[in-house]
């Protein structure tokens, strides 16, 4: 099962490694990872997203805990959150297709934000599964290069994630 | 006052109540080993930065302080690195100091460069990189404070030259404050009822005790608990001198080379209570065979131990010595229930008594050919019984541990979870400086002793009277072993050919050497080297396709031993 943990961290040397060394030498999944820093800025935030059955989350939950480096871990998965991603895609708009894929930008409330003859560059936020849904779309069309953010959440309510 | 980082590092150490360091200089380190030249530390120079992290190790486990090591820049950085990931696997309190090169450098290739922190990471408790003079001594204090608690391990400390020169006003921090590094100590006390309350049920209960006990100084609590509740307890290899082995309810050592009625107590009890061990694949063989009919608690400090090979019925995060004094308090609360539960559970040790009986930890005795199990009870025999025992790896460790009857605390060295060849030489010499009035001596083979052999001149040097006995079967017995079992007698690369004169080698580095070939005179030999003064090698020709049993073949359950016939 796929679960979206965020982890502050000290903002020091050498963090991100302790994490993505932990992963890799333990053999845990990753399937994206963002970190920056936040309002206190000797502490970072990750968000990353992984997947395993109970007891491997359950591992990865108290190893990252175990790390001096860790202040606080938090798994969203079966609490109200807020998901977004943001996704920059490259894709061939050419004559007739041009309009075509203003038409779907629109659809999907997502924008341009850089035009060559040739090309479009869109801009999208939103779910995962929307941005998903907007590259199906494109792909027609030939994508000539996508970055995705990997998503960042925060927990729906009052209540903040803070050090 | 201004100091500099040099003189900082050592003011510290001092404050952390260190004496002694052990260590190796070179360039990314000469400041230090300039300002040592004047310190009231005590420094041991050993012939190799792999057997100076293995020698503050050995000073760690006998005396349950933080050991400390310093090693210059690259090459003397990297040897180390076999002994920081000993010392991780067995989670001992080890603060390791490396030279680095000049900050303008660090990242260009630098001579004698490498990536300590990075190389360490997985091997280390926490590591640092001292990038600022002003962060040095907040370090240094964090870096005591992380090894030593908690579950203990070793902490390494990167300090480049350039910060080792620089000054700064130097005042040692009071206190450490790691908002994301909080241990829990106490046990929960709602846990620990139901602990007690599922004890009391229990019809066949046992205590699988691992190198937590040692660590943790619970070792009264343990004795405590399991004889008011007349609870047999089984050993790891880390935990045997954690229980008198001569206690009616010792089990002995279970796992791979457990005894068959230890092995058999763990798959036949309904009350598995796991303290401080981790359910290692060599304890456990296969997995799922294991202690199938018991329900488990466990208790230990580390709450990534718990549960992650095995499911547990009731999990106790915290301090064994808290945790087990509160559970035997609670217990001593319901005598009558205690005097039932004896009860209950006569038949339980009437069983395991008989399994002792059929069973029982032995091997066939010669009087032509020297068995190395024999030279081992010798020794227990003729030593002080606090006399502390380090071991290499390999079959005469696995016969330490099952024929030397440990009965106290931190007396015996082994590399239990990294099974590191070569530690057991520098280790007895960490212990031999911590206790120079005790006997201590490094059973070992000949194939490990000569992984860290140049450490003689270290023992000679500074009058360390470590008795080394080397069980001598000419082959790498343990590997050997398994050729034999699994792979059809196939001795591919186990046989030494090169017969060695250990004795000569001995006397090479101006220590004395003993040769025993002879049954008749093995108990002589021990005794003359313990009458000995100074270090003085035994070298014992031994039977050479002696085996280790019982054994548990790899993938099977531990109930499924191979025994001795
Ligand atoms: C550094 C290292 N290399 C290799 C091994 C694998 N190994 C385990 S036991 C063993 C043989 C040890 O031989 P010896 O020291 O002579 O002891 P014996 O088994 O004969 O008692 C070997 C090679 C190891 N444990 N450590």
């Amino acid at each position: 099962m796929k679960h979206t943990i965020s982890v502050l961290v000290e903002n020091e040397f050498g963090v991100l490694s302790r994490i993505s060394g932990l992963f890799s030498g333990r053999g845990f999944n990753i399937e994206s990872l963002s970190v920056a820093p936040t309002l206190e800025p000797n502490i970072s935030r990750m968000t990353l997203v992984t997947t395993g059955d109970d007891r491997i989350l359950e591992q990865i939950n108290k190893q990252l805990n175990k790390l001096i480096s860790t202040i606080k871990v938090v798994d969203f998965t079966g609490e109200a959150y807020v998901e977004r991603e943001l996704a920059l895609i490259k894709v061939n708009a050419e004559a007739d297709s041009r309009a075509e894929a203003l038409r779907i930008v629109d659809i999907f409330r997502a924008s341009v934000v850089d035009v060559t003859p040739k090309t479009y560059t869109i801009q999208i936020t939103g779910a995962p599964a929307k941005i998903d849904g907007l590259i199906e779309l494109l792909r027609p069309m030939g994508i000539k290069e996508i970055v995705r953010s990997g998503p960042i959440v925060m927990g729906r309510g009052a209540k903040g994630v803070t050090g | 006052m201004e100091l500099t980082g040099s003189q900082i590092l050592l003011e510290s150490l001092q404050k952390e109540g260190v004496d002694t360091v052990f260590g190796y200089p070179g360039g990314a380190v000469i400041n230090i080993y300039d300002d040592l030249f004047d310190s009231p530390l005590e420094h041991v120079l050993t012939r190799h930065e792999q057997a100076a992290v293995h020698a503050a190790d050995g000073y760690a486990r006998s005396t349950g302080k933080v050991g400390v090591v310093i090693a210059t820049s690259g090459p003397g950085a990297t040897n180390t690195v076999t002994g920081i990931a000993t010392a991780y696997m067995d989670s001992i309190p080890m603060v390791i100091i490396t030279g680095q090169v000049p900050t303008p450098l660090i990242g260009n290739d630098a001579f004698q460069e490498a990536d300590m922190c990075g190389i360490t990471r997985p091997c280390t408790k926490h590591n640092f990189l001292v990038q600022d003079i002003k962060d040095l001594a907040r370090t240094i204090k964090e870096a005591f404070y992380i090894a030593r608690s908690g579950r203990p391990g070793p902490v390494l400390i990167d300090f480049p030259k350039d910060i080792q020169i620089a000054k700064t006003k130097y005042k040692y921090p009071e206190k450490v404050n790691l908002r994301g590094y909080k241990p829990t100590y106490e046990g929960n006390t709602r846990q620990i009822a139901k602990a007690a309350k599922m004890f009391l049920q229990a019809k066949r209960p046992v205590l699988y005790v691992g190198g937590g006990i040692n660590l943790s100084a619970a070792n009264e609590e343990l004795i405590k608990l399991s004889e008011m509740t007349q609870t047999p307890v089984t050993t790891t290899l880390m935990a045997m001198s954690g229980f008198p082995q001569n206690h009616p309810l010792a089990l002995g050592m279970l796992g791979m080379h457990g005894t068959f009625y230890a092995n058999m107590s763990v798959t036949e009890c309904d009350l598995l209570i796991a303290v401080g061990a981790r359910f290692d694949d060599r304890v456990t063989g296969r997995i799922d065979a294991f202690a199938k009919k018991s329900k488990v608690i466990h208790i230990d400090i580390d709450p990534t131990s718990i549960k992650k090979n095995v499911a547990v019925d009731l999990p106790i995060v915290g301090d064994l010595k808290d945790v087990l004094g509160k559970l035997g308090e609670n217990l001593a609360e319901s005598p009558d229930e205690l005097a039932k539960l004896a009860e209950n559970t006569a038949d339980w040790r009437a069983i395991i008594g008989e399994w002792k009986q059929t069973h029982p930890m032995a091997y066939k005795q010669s009087d032509t050919i020297i068995k190395p199990q024999f030279v081992i009870e010798k020794i227990r025999e003729l030593t002080a019984d606090d006399a502390i025992i380090s071991t290499e790896v390999g079959q005469h460790q696995m016969w330490t541990a099952q024929f030397f009857q440990f009965r106290h605390p931190r007396t015996f060295l082994t590399s239990g979870g990294l099974g590191t060849m070569g530690f057991g030489l520098p280790s007895a010499l960490g212990a031999q400086v911590a206790f120079p009035g005790r006997q201590v001596v490094d059973i070992s083979g000949d194939g490990s002793f000569q992984m860290n052999s140049q450490e003689l001149a270290t023992l000679v040097q500074y009058r360390l009277p470590v008795k080394i006995a080397i069980l001598n079967n000419n082959f790498l017995g343990m590997v050997r072993q398994w050729q034999q079992m699994f792979f059809d007698k196939r001795y591919s690369q186990t046989c030494m050919e090169l017969p060695i004169d250990f004795v000569k080698l001995a006397e090479a580095y101006g220590a004395a050497g003993l040769r025993c070939e002879k049954v008749s005179d093995v108990e002589g030999t021990i005794k003359k080297a313990l009458e000995t003064p100074g270090p003085v090698l035994m070298e014992f020709k031994v039977a050479r396709e002696e085996n280790v049993l019982p054994m548990v073949p790899a993938g099977k359950g531990i109930h499924e031993m191979v025994l001795a016939s």
